[in-house]
């Protein structure tokens, strides 16, 4: 018997086969596409802000500059330099009495309308300083220098002086803090629910709440922060405490269901070797499945860390939110992280935060990247096939 | 599971520890208005720059949430000042005085304009406060009859008005700016209109007015592309970007330092902050934060806080506040309702 089969039919599955294939490739080129429009208008926003331009003054230290600061720089250049410059030589030279008298060379900050104009940008310069600033940019007085104020420097009015430092700093201490919460009560919530728990109704519907709690949209955690660590237990607003405890609540049913994943793809095998040598149940887990799961583990809890320091809305119902200048100097201190320091700069009215707002999430992405880059390897490095 | 012990361990004595602070403070707090927060951190920032104190915390809450949170207590775990884009609320001075926040001083700090602004490649427009009224109330007089705004064109409120499409990207309603436009545009007109209820301040919520987010930024960028539309913003955000959009004549009169100071463009109000005076000893900072701030130097006539929008009260309005200030002079319910 020979099987029959129609051309016609055959050619119409072979039609849908490629009309298929190319749905598919369109739906991967659009979102690729998406993609790279996004990063590209990003870096093309915020590239410029990793430069920043400076000028060369002649600061001379003098009696009047404690009443007028700007009088130390000659008055012509003086409204080209950025006023985190000029005010604070009151304060250095009441520290230094030595320089009482003296004229230094320096290479200061020039203001952010002096930068805007000499990166090509919209300002507010005077046509009498701008044909100052090109001069001197002809006359190499004014250069373009790697901007380390922006990785040095804390939040700041003046966009020439304003930097991510205390917004890094506070994203770690959030991330330690979380970390140090939400990993082992959520490896150990998932060890019990799959390793001891007994299969009855109850543990049913705690298993259905943790997962139901990872879809939970995060600024209800931070209502919830606000009603337990605020409110309640009395803790510090806008803390870097309260801000990574509300994190770990949102973290932790990701690290359960992870965790619990891992823990799964452990085959019997091994359980049952060791429990066959006499290991008691916890033996087991302890010494077997802990160690082969914790590649998926930490993969797991390494997204979930990076999705919980890409998050403002639960800050913002807790106060971090806010303009927080200096780094936390402990866990009660007030602190902010880099998303919320983005958010803060997105809506300033001066211009020249609008590269700064992109470099801003130039950085977050590039820590996001790397977080989940080593999830990635982890997993690559350690997986192993049962 | 010894290291897993430690940890668990470790952050429960954490949590212990941190419970058990009801710790004092070396950093003013200060929340409320988004609209003062720029002239608020800028001081903030000013402080911390130039003298030894370290920068007060400045949070936007919006002035709403800022005199919950001032009014709430006293003691460290409560902001000290209140940022404000209007006046107390009689209803936040009792809540305040009920929780024993009985000694508050009110600074005024100077005005912010709300700006009617447009692309600056269309022609300049002039209208009065009623039509503007007329095109973004929610209910409007048609032939003695109150009824749901038919207009979606300009030249139907007044044919010398252009033949364009009525569009307006505003703030949500969770906006104090949105709240100041409602009371000085549509209430202002509409409360003088008969049939009206009492106190009537809707704005329509058709396809004629977009809420466009608390960010004015966005709101600018919108105006770029839609040439048809008017944005509503703060002041400050015209000045800065002078070069794209241009601010339509109210009544004849165009927003600017001048003309929104002396009251002259209808569509301005004043800003304030609200310190609690018994904070004044507990807290490193908080005199020195208030003294710079009603400082020449910051709220002056040519002070740091011009360059980025607020505008100055008059010089003797000025010299009255500071002085009541400085004197700590404590605000009364009686105050808050007289105008």
């Amino acid at each position: 018997m020979s099987i029959h089969i129609d051309p016609r039919s055959l050619r119409k599955r072979k039609n849908r086969e490629a009309q298929f294939k190319a749905l598919s490739y369109m739906a991967i080129s659009v979102a690729g596409i998406f993609l790279v429009i996004f990063f590209a208008d990003i870096v093309r926003q915020g590239y410029t802000a990793f430069q920043q331009t400076e000028i060369a003054v002649e600061v001379t230290y003098t009696q009047e500059i404690y009443d007028n600061p700007r009088s130390a720089i000659d008055e012509k250049i003086a409204p080209l330099v950025s006023r985190g410059v000029t005010r604070i030589l009151p304060m250095h030279l009441r520290e230094n009495p030595q320089l009482m008298g003296k004229t230094e060379k320096l290479w200061v900050l020039a203001n952010a309308e002096v930068d805007q104009h000499v990166k090509g940008k919209a300002n507010r310069l005077k046509p009498r300083e701008v044909t100052l600033v090109d001069e001197m940019r002809a006359a190499g007085e004014i250069r373009k220098a790697f901007n380390t104020g922006f990785f040095t420097n804390g939040d700041s009015k003046l966009p020439e002086m304003a930097g991510i430092l205390s917004a890094a700093v506070g994203t770690l201490y959030l991330l330690a803090i979380t970390f140090a919460f939400s990993f082992p009560a959520g490896v150990m919530a998932a060890i019990y629910l799959e390793e001891f728990a007994p299969d009855n109704r109850l543990m049913h519907i705690v298993e259905v709440n943790i997962n139901n709690l990872a879809a939970i949209p995060s600024i209800l955690f931070g209502l919830l922060g606000l009603a337990i660590f605020i409110n309640f237990m009395g803790f510090p607003r806008s803390s870097a405490l309260v801000g990574g405890l509300t994190l770990a609540l949102m973290t932790l049913p990701v690290i359960i269901i992870a965790t619990r994943a891992a823990i799964r793809a452990i085959p019997d095998s091994i359980r049952e070797a060791a429990l066959a040598l006499g290991a008691t149940h916890w033996q087991v887990v302890w010494d077997h499945v802990l160690p082969l799961s914790l590649p998926g583990i930490l993969t797991g809890t390494i997204i979930g860390l990076a999705r919980a320091i890409g998050e403002t809305a639960p800050l913002l119902i807790i106060g971090m939110v806010a303009y927080i200048q200096d780094m936390p100097r402990g866990v009660t201190s007030a602190a902010t992280v880099l998303p919320a320091q983005i958010y803060v700069w997105s809506s300033e009215s001066l211009r020249a935060f609008t590269e700064r707002t992109s470099a801003g999430i130039i950085v977050l992405l590039v820590v996001l990247l790397s977080m989940n880059a080593v999830a990635i390897l982890l997993r690559n490095k350690y997986e192993r096939k049962w | 599971m010894n290291r897993f012990l430690k940890k668990t361990v470790f952050a429960l004595a954490l949590l212990v520890v941190g419970s058990g602070m009801a710790h004092a403070r070396d950093q003013v707090k200060i929340t409320g208005s988004s609209t003062v927060f720029p002239f608020s951190s800028y001081v903030a920032e000013e402080l911390g720059a130039t003298t030894k104190f370290p920068a007060p915390v400045v949070e936007s809450t919006g002035s709403g949430g800022g005199h919950k949170l001032f009014g709430a207590g006293m003691g460290p775990n409560t902001p000290d000042i209140a940022n404000s884009s209007r006046r107390m609320k009689d209803s936040e001075f009792e809540t305040a005085a009920k929780n024993g926040v009985v000694d508050i001083t009110e600074a005024k700090i100077g005005f912010d304009g709300i700006a009617i602004a447009q692309n600056k490649d269309n022609e300049p427009m002039s209208i009065t406060l009623e039509e503007l009224a007329m095109a973004v109330a929610a209910d409007v007089p048609v032939d003695g009859k109150i009824v749901p705004n038919p207009y979606k064109m300009w030249n139907e409120i007044n044919p010398s008005l252009p033949a364009r499409k009525i569009v307006f990207y505003g703030p949500p309603t969770s906006s104090g700016t949105r709240d100041a436009f409602e009371e000085m545009v549509v209430e202002k007109i509409c409360g003088k209109i008969e049939g009206y209820e009492k106190g009537y301040k809707k704005i329509r919520q058709d396809s004629a007015y977009v809420p466009a987010g608390e960010n004015d930024n966005l709101i600018v960028q919108k105006l770029s592309k839609d040439k048809d539309a008017f944005g509503i913003f703060g002041y400050s955000f015209l000045e800065e970007n002078a070069d794209t959009i241009q601010a339509a004549a109210i009544g004849g009169v165009t927003p600017d330092a001048e003309t929104v100071a002396s009251g002259k463009y209808p569509i301005s109000r004043s800003l304030y902050f609200y310190i609690k005076n018994a904070h004044y000893d507990a807290i490193p900072g908080l005199k020195e934060y208030v003294e710079l701030f009603m400082s020449e130097k910051m709220i002056g006539k040519d002070g740091l806080l011009k360059g980025i929008g607020l505008i100055p009260l008059p010089d003797d309005a000025r010299a009255k506040v500071r002085e009541d200030v400085l004197a700590k002079k404590k605000l009364t319910l009686d105050d808050l309702k007289k105008k």
